[in-house]
């Protein structure tokens, strides 16, 4: 029997450290050549790491949301034969001698106890490649209470052993729910009851509600913690300002509806998205500036001649932001099949690096859900970024009666600093137009 | 003078209540003195609980040779009549007695608690004088714990004294009296009362209140009633005791229907009850709270006055030992720093009559106080095997329980030997069973104990012996 260690791979070019935020396997378990060990995440994208051999789980390297460094080893094997480990690795590689990354980098908590073990996280089901890891919970099983709540100052029932229990911890069993027969309180509702803090209190008695003062503890990972990040930084750099705008879309949705009946089979269904694409293509050929990358730190503004257009879409682990590249150089239907594309390999965790990234202005859309207005923060370092809200047939008035329109607000954001309010209102006002009477867009 | 002594906790009184805290004070590391006039036990174990149990036992011995020699006995055992030596009985027992004694001052010195034999008097909360044979003896303490104890009752108008006895009295009788009149068919009266009648004497029992036991319910009082008609101890409730006549060798009543009469006792043992020790140790300096004539405390012990805690009798009912004894283990844990406080669901009280009586919890009507609908099952012994190979056919076993969840709340029992059954009963109550939990634990057969298992079943209306 022998040891086989598997270092992080390069996971992409000029990646040097990634965010471990799964485990597909614990200490212990027996694993496949090709089983997925875990997965990673570099700053956009999840790479899975698969087993080169086969064997037994000896050891993991690292915890969840610890940034590791590229060729760090992050799991031991047991395995037949040889293996890879040489003795000399075996003293360098021991728990808690071995840092993942350098300690600069290392942005996670400190790795805890190596005896935490880490349950694999539950699959998906598809057997689709799984997307990075957002929040990893990790809750106390909360107990549920069935015994009968006490009327008001009623003598707990628990045995002498818990109400001994209970004195030494500070506790009035008064205030505890009893799990046991006849609503007895157990040693383990007192443990839940500690751990759930002091001021689980009794209303229950009266209303039967009751409160819950449990707090779960998720580890901000993943690519929670690069929005977190990105936000972040975006709020503290960025001063917004936010203009809306409304716009008459109903011509804009008898040609889309027109256009979606006459489309052939190999033709995308076109939502209001690539609408809205080349009307931005087309605006920003006016006005250059908002399609722009603002490199505060170098003071340098980086204006694009192509038009990549982020797209944020939402994914089961948060927020990830795909770019339609070269927006200037697809027509409508190309637009609106690689909006699609992007969507489904962005829900799917499969979008790439290089998907995920290279935006130029961006696009955000809750219009599907509702909502009148949203203040969209600015994908940094773009210097603009257009909301979609909701369509909604409102009563317009034409100057002789009220007629029912289709009503769209689009809720714009713009980088302050290098944009002026008067530059964004004549760009929203230049979408208006062009959305208001789509065959601009494709005229001229 | 003797030079003064200091400790952290103080303990007056080495009964059940001041041993057991100064035992575990000292197990705790507390530097602990412990005060005693007497010998170390208090009531329980020098005239109380164990002396009474004692000639209860000899009694029941004796009773049943003379039964088994009368012919009486369905065993068919027979043997000539025979004769109790009295003296020899009570040394007997006071042998027990001084076997204990030694054995708590032994715990006591295991726990490296020094006694301090006098009497103490209170100088202020913390100061105690003792005076001991060699002179006063000032003890000063951070705490203080009174565990004082209780006292026999005395009637006003027929003091201890002569033939007028107390039950100390009564278990120090170096002679059988041949009549004897007990005022007062409490717990004690009859106990003592039963274990002379088994002795030979000629009992007569004086109560005022209706019925005999009156603090327990009916039910559970009849076979004792029907047991002592059969031992030829005459019952008189209603019944008021006036005096003693002049020569002393009756006892005046005055019966329900207000006529006086006399009933002939070379000895009268009064127990009227007993009266927490308040009086000649200074209390008064201290002005502590009462409650009632006793000294109040709070769910620690603790009295009005800071540092100075109260345990056992002097405290309040039940005036029983093993609540003593818990109280004085509570206090010394809470003078080492421990969180603790008075927190049992029951004190179980046995009634050493024959047929013993044992209660725990709750009886039915105080559980229908705090539960809107209860489920009582009794199981009589009649229906028990092992009763029967044991003539103890006599009682039964009740339990009391919520209707709708089935926690036991209270058990009562009465029958022969049934006091070793408080154990079990009194466990179940503090660990919170169920009826269903009772019923699912194997009782061992054949067992007076089934009863117990049979007499929840019943309550889930489901007996199977029955």
């Amino acid at each position: 029997m022998g040891e086989h260690t598997i270092k992080l791979p390069d996971v992409g070019e000029g990646v040097a450290e990634a965010e471990l935020v799964e485990w597909h396997v614990k200490v212990g378990d027996i694993v496949r050549e090709d089983s997925v060990l875990g997965a990673v995440m570099t700053d956009k994208a999840t790479v899975e790491i698969p087993s080169p051999v086969e064997g037994e789980v000896l050891w993991l390297g690292a915890e969840i949301g610890d940034t590791v460094a590229v060729g760090s080893p992050i799991i031991r094997l047991k395995v037949e034969g040889e293996g890879n480990a040489k003795p000399i690795d075996k003293l360098e590689d021991q728990p808690g001698e071995l840092k993942p990354a350098e300690p600069k980098a290392k942005l996670a908590t400190p790795a805890k106890a190596a005896e935490e073990a880490i349950d694999p996280p539950p699959h998906s089901g598809g057997g689709g490649p799984h997307s990075g890891g957002g929040g990893v919970a990790r809750t106390a099983p909360t107990p549920s209470f069935t015994g009968a709540p006490r009327t008001a100052g009623e003598k707990a029932l628990a045995s002498p052993a818990v109400r001994l229990a209970a004195k030494e911890a500070g506790v009035d069993l008064r205030q505890v729910t009893g799990t046991g027969p006849a609503g007895r309180i157990t040693h383990e509702d007192l443990d839940a009851f500690i751990a759930r803090g002091p001021q689980a209190a009794s209303r229950a008695a009266a209303t039967g509600l009751q409160p819950d003062t449990s707090v779960t503890e998720i580890k901000v990972v993943g690519l929670r913690r690069k929005i977190a990040e990105k936000m972040a930084k975006a709020k503290q750099r960025i001063p917004h300002i936010t203009y809306v705008e409304e716009i008459d879309v109903t011509a804009l949705e008898d040609l889309r509806a027109s256009l979606n009946k006459a489309k052939r089979a190999d033709q995308p269904k076109l939502t209001i998205l690539p609408f809205l694409m080349r009307a931005l293509v087309k605006a920003v050929k006016e006005q250059p500036a908002l399609n722009a990358t603002f490199d505060d730190d170098a003071g340098v503004i980086h204006q694009s001649g192509g038009v990549h257009i982020g797209m944020a879409a939402q994914t089961r682990n948060g927020l990830v932001v795909a770019t339609v590249k070269h927006a200037e150089a697809r027509d409508l239907w190309d637009c609106g099949a690689e909006v699609n594309r992007l969507a489904e390999a962005a829900k799917a965790g499969s979008a790439t690096r290089e998907e995920l990234s290279g935006s130029t202005i961006t696009i955000t859309s809750l219009g599907a859900i509702g909502g009148i207005v949203t203040t969209p923060v600015i994908n940094y370092p773009e210097v603009a970024i257009v909301g979609v809200n909701k369509i909604a047939i409102r009563p317009m008035w034409d100057g002789t009666a009220f007629q029912p329109r289709k009503m769209m607000n689009l809720s714009c954001g713009f980088d302050h600093r290098v944009i002026d309010g008067w530059d964004a209102a004549v760009f929203v006002q230049r979408l208006k137009t062009l959305l208001e009477t789509p065959a601009m867009i494709f005229v001229g | 003078m003797k030079k003064d002594m200091t400790c952290k906790l103080l303990v007056i009184g080495a009964g059940p209540g001041g041993y057991v805290a100064a035992i575990r004070a000292g197990q705790l590391g507390i530097d602990t003195v412990i005060v005693e006039a007497k010998k170390a036990g208090g009531t329980c174990l020098n005239v109380g609980c164990i002396p009474s149990k004692a000639l209860i036992h000899a009694a029941e011995e004796y009773e049943k040779v003379v039964h088994y020699a009368e012919g009486k006995g369905p065993l068919g055992i027979s043997l000539t009549a025979p004769k109790l030596d009295m003296a020899k009985t009570i040394a007997w027992k006071d042998d027990i007695v001084r076997r204990l004694n030694n054995g708590v001052a032994g715990l006591l010195k295991k726990a490296k608690v020094p006694v301090v034999h006098g009497w103490a008097r209170f100088k202020d909360g913390k100061t105690v004088e003792v005076e001991t044979e060699t002179g006063p003896q000032i003890v000063r303490a951070e705490h203080v714990i009174i565990a004082t104890g209780s006292a026999p009752v005395e009637l006003p108008f027929m003091p201890f004294g002569g033939n007028v006895i107390s039950s100390t009295e009564a278990l120090a009788l170096k002679t059988l009296p041949a009549t004897m009149a007990v005022v007062g068919g409490g717990y004690i009266g009859l106990e003592l009362g039963i274990a002379f009648a088994k002795l030979g004497t000629k009992v007569t029992v004086v109560e005022a209140e209706s019925r005999i036991l009156p603090q327990y319910d009916a039910e559970l009082t009849r076979p004792v009633a029907k047991r002592l008609a059969d031992l030829g101890v005459t019952v008189l409730t209603g019944v008021k005791a006036k005096g003693v006549t002049s020569k002393g060798d009756a006892l005046r009543i005055e019966t329900a229907s207000g006529d006086e009469q006399k009933i002939e006792a070379d000895k009268i043992l009064v127990t009227v009850g007993r009266k927490p020790l308040t009086e000649g140790w200074g209390l008064e300096e201290l002005d502590l709270d009462r409650a009632g004539k006793f000294i109040k405390i709070d769910d620690q012990c603790r009295t009005s006055m800071r540092g100075v805690y109260a345990i056992g009798d002097v405290t309040g009912e039940p005036m029983l030992a093993p609540r003593a004894m818990a109280q004085g283990e509570m206090v010394a844990e809470i003078v080492a720093g421990n969180k603790r406080s008075w927190d049992k669901r029951c004190v179980p009280a046995i009634c050493f009559t024959d047929p013993e009586i044992v209660t725990v919890g709750l009886s039915p009507d105080e559980a229908r106080k705090v539960s809107p609908e209860v489920k009582i099952g009794i199981f009589p012994f009649t229906a028990n095997g092992r009763a029967m190979t044991m003539l103890a056919e006599e009682g039964f076993v009740r339990v009391v329980a919520r209707a709708d969840n089935h926690l036991v709340l209270g058990i009562q029992a009465v029958g022969q030997g049934i006091s070793e059954m408080a154990a079990a009963f009194g466990l179940a109550i503090e660990m919170g069973a169920r009826l269903e939990d009772i019923t699912g634990t194997i009782h061992a057969h054949p067992t007076q104990g089934e009863g117990f298992h049979e007499a929840c079943l019943k309550a889930l209306g489901h007996a199977l012996h029955i």
